[in-house]
């Protein structure tokens, strides 16, 4: 490890010349940043195509989808989803959303490309380890995407029945189907356990173990970078709100991921090894009991997972957060309403998030005295979650507001947020979340929350930095369709699972009617809503072609962008347009006051860039210059 | 009165950009990070022993102090005076004494690798007796009745996954010994803070694997 740094700080300054050492082996955080974002584009292609699968097996059940008869003869024969395929669908769903995307774009994706830049940084303090991680990150994806084929395939699965019993052999019918939390006993068991918990169970838990080691080495990576190398002048108080979002996720995933690291351990030395950290004794399962294990509890994996789970909810969505922060302020042309309150009220998410594991294990049959415990600190959570939302609003009040399309997105984030925030409430409470627990309204509070408003950070970071990163803009018409048709589609799939998981409809279930007749009377009511979710979720699946459209077309036919586009005020738009390998040719830059200097009276312009020296100005504190003094430093 | 103020401004300069605010280089830092991130996989692993135990019926506690805790003590010996000699070593740096770095880390190897044979031997003699990461022997199951199997899950996946790390860290020192002349003193201290935190992590594993097992009737 050491020797690689030494060598890679010594050449720093010297752009790589071979294709494989520019965009391939990079050590370049930009290309890295972009590597990132391209694993998570083409990772949500995957995880939306399984969604729309199961909305269309819920809507039509029974259908024949010749495609899925050749691609899974087994799991789907001639091309009817067994219930085992729509499970397992439903794991790789969520696999690779939460791991893939919601962790990967947002945070090794944007982070990457902006966080040295925006503290005037050439790179990260380790390019070596920086590659390495998207590598490592590379790998897991690639042993997920084989764990489908593995059990989903019966060639590749009798290939891998050959090595050896210890890896519980591919069950030649269904991809893993122990859903993303990957609950034992019945994860722990091996293929015993059914289709879909041979060897491609195995291979889900080492990729989110290779995962956790990318995420390890990432994370440490960014906070280093971002206390060691801030050019003079950045102090804390100075750094934009997206600076502040990577430092809070980088230290939850330092957290957090090692956790899961030590919980996919046990798991898989008790598939392979014999042990019984999570399977209890006298457990029968397909009419078979299980006479060799004993003693272990399958709780102990919730809590461990958990510990790792909630605080992965919050490296989600601090990175869309701080985005969203970041472009209010910008468009609304005011600098952000209560800066540390902001950094605060992150910080207390990222604090508060190690505490409330619990309230994902209500049912489990905890004491009532520590789900109460959980559901206080839950609840609590409401609170820094509320301040940023109103400082939002006071941001935007007033306004002379800028509707670009990373504002529409921005703005849509802060929607979402809130109205999948509010579930939480309900959710948090043990005596509510009981009933509601295995429902749609957990599904459609969690999409929300977490899934669809972290999305639209994403697209709001992505049109706001694409004319930086790639030197020309996005197309503003099709950004606009776009946003629209998203925005009211999210919430026309979202909405209505509420209205089911009160009714009481149950999550994970592959259909809810058997040879056209319905098998559960009590959701009947329920139906239209059902065909309706699947209608908007084709919809709404289908308008995500528009952005990657956009993605590809403006990278050659946008309009030419200029260094500073939306007369923005941080560190990435004081250097060229893409910055130079060094980020800013060999100038370091040095910072004179805070990140959001919008509209500051007596200024000639209604922004001021970081880097600009105006001793006038600079007594004129909009709020966000902390120990803001000048001097020290030069 | 003056100090106080120096101090300030000392601090501001240093978290003000354009300093390293915990005056430690970029490895260093990384090597604290990494500490503490993996300091949570093994209190993770420690808090999942602590689980499994607190809800079995029974725990075998088949330690007798001769052999079993005396030797466990002899390995713990080994351990503590490699970090000693890992000290030595790092002082040994900080005076540019290449020759006594590469010397005390010698020493330090030594140290660990003495502790990984005896654990090999202890490991060697625990699965004659029929210990196995899914089973009792079966003369531990008829003396305590209805005890679980972990013990032998847990044992094996705590001290393996540790001595996993003391292997990795020798061949880390063993990689500082020999690149000793190009290294900055910084980079020996980094692998002394690696080596000090895997014994650091064994003198949690020792109390709750070992001496909470001590088979007082043996």
């Amino acid at each position: 490890m050491s020797a690689h740094e030494i060598s890679g700080e010594a050449h720093r300054h010297e752009p790589p010349k071979s294709f494989i050492r520019k965009y391939i082996f990079s050590l370049d955080h930009k290309v890295i940043g972009i590597q990132y974002m391209l694993l998570a584009m083409t990772s949500v292609l995957f995880g939306v195509v399984m969604s729309v699968l199961m909305r269309m097996n819920l809507s039509w059940p029974g259908t024949k989808w010749p495609i899925l008869g050749t691609l899974f003869p087994t799991g789907a024969p001639e091309g009817v989803m067994s219930p085992e395929f729509y499970l397992s669908l439903v794991t790789m769903h969520g696999t690779m959303m939460v791991f893939f995307v919601l962790t990967t774009a947002p945070q090794g994706g944007f982070g990457n490309y902006f966080l040295p830049i925006q503290i005037g940084a050439d790179d990260m303090a380790f390019p070596f380890l920086n590659m390495m991680s998207f590598w490592v990150t590379f790998v897991g994806f690639l042993v997920l995407v084989l764990a489908i084929f593995v059990e989903g395939n019966q060639t590749i699965g009798a290939w891998f029945s050959g090595l050896g019993d210890w890896m519980q052999g591919g069950s030649g019918t269904v991809g893993p189907i122990g859903g993303w939390t990957a609950y034992p006993p019945l994860s722990a068991l091996g293929k015993i356990a059914g289709p879909g918990q041979g060897a491609g169970m195995s291979l889900w838990i080492i990729s989110i173990a290779i995962f956790c080691v990318g995420s390890l080495l990432g994370a440490l990576n960014f906070i280093t970078t971002l206390l060691n190398m801030r050019t003079r002048g950045m102090s804390l108080m100075r750094m934009p709100l997206t600076c502040w979002a990577w430092f809070t996720t980088a230290v939850l995933a330092l957290l957090a991921f090692p956790v899961l690291l030590a919980g996919g351990i046990l798991l898989f030395l008790d598939r392979t090894a014999g042990t019984s950290f999570f399977i209890p004794g006298g457990e029968v399962v397909t009419d078979t009991l299980i006479t060799s294990h004993q003693g272990g509890s399958p709780i102990l994996w919730q809590h461990l997972f958990w510990f790792f789970g909630h605080p992965e909810v919050y490296i989600a969505i601090l990175p869309g957060m701080g985005a969203t922060s970041h472009i209010l302020s910008t468009f609304a042309r005011k600098p952000i309403f209560g800066y540390r309150a902001m950094v605060f009220a992150m910080f207390g998410i990222g604090l508060l998030g190690f505490f409330v594991w619990g309230h994902h294990m209500f049912i489990s049959g905890m004491s009532p005295y520590s789900a109460m415990a959980f559901s206080i600190l839950t609840l609590s959570i409401g609170v820094p979650s509320a301040i940023k939302t109103f400082n939002w609003i006071g941001t935007l009040w007033g306004a002379k507001i800028r509707f670009t399309v990373p504002m529409l997105f921005a703005l849509g984030f802060v929607s979402l947020f809130v109205s999948g925030g509010i579930t939480g409430l309900v959710l948090g409470q043990t005596s509510l979340d009981l009933p509601m627990h295995d429902t749609y309204f957990v599904l459609a509070h969690f999409h929300l929350v977490m899934g669809v408003a972290a999305i639209f950070g994403m697209f709001a970071a992505m049109s706001f930095w694409y004319p930086k990163m790639f030197g020309r803009m996005m197309n503003e018409t099709i950004g606009k369709i776009h946003f629209w048709i998203t925005f009211i589609g999210v919430y026309s799939i979202f909405m209505p699972m509420h209205i089911m998981g009160i009714i009481g409809m149950p999550r994970r279930y592959a259909q809810f009617a058997e040879n056209g007749q319905s098998i559960y009377h009590f959701i009947d009511p329920a139906d239209p809503l059902v065909k309706f979710v699947t209608a908007a979720a084709i919809v709404t699946a289908l308008a995500q072609v528009l952005f990657y459209f956009n993605f590809f077309w403006s990278l050659f036919k946008g309009k030419k962008a200029g260094d500073n586009p939306w007369e923005a005020t941080t560190l990435e738009w004081t250097t060229a347009t893409p910055p130079p390998h060094d980020n800013f040719a060999g100038v370091v830059p040095t910072v004179y006051r805070g990140p959001y200097e919008f509209a500051v009276p007596g200024a000639p312009n209604d922004f001021i860039l970081q880097t600009e020296r105006d001793a006038e100005v600079a007594e004129v504190d909009g709020g966000t210059s902390g120990n803001g003094s000048d001097g020290h430093g030069h | 009165m003056a100090s106080e103020v120096q101090a300030e401004q000392l601090i501001a300069a240093d978290w003000g950009g354009g300093a390293f605010p915990y005056r430690v280089g970029h490895r260093k830092l990384g090597m604290w990070l990494f500490i503490v991130s993996d300091s949570l996989t093994f209190s993770a692993l420690l808090i999942g022993y602590s689980y499994v135990r607190a809800s079995s019926d029974n725990w075998p506690t088949p330690f007798p102090f001769w052999p079993s805790i005396i030797f466990s003590s002899i390995m713990t010996l080994c351990l503590l005076s490699s970090s000693l000699t890992m000290v030595m070593a790092v002082k040994a740096s900080a005076r540019g004494d290449k020759a006594g770095v590469r010397r005390w880390i010698l020493g330090t190897i030594l140290g660990g690798a003495s502790f990984i044979v005896l654990h090999l031997i202890e490991w060697n003699h625990l699965i004659d007796e029929g210990l196995r990461p899914f089973a009792l022997p079966s003369e531990w199951a008829q003396r305590w009745p209805g005890a679980s199997p972990l013990f032998g899950a847990t044992f094996f996946a705590i001290t393996g996954l540790h001595m996993f790390h003391v292997f990795t860290g020798l061949i880390y020192l063993a990689s500082v010994a020999a690149m000793v002349k190009r290294l900055k003193h910084e980079d020996v201290e980094i692998s002394g803070l690696y080596w000090h935190f895997v014994d650091l992590v064994w003198m949690f594993v020792f109390p709750m694997i070992y001496l909470l097992s001590v088979d007082f009737r043996g």
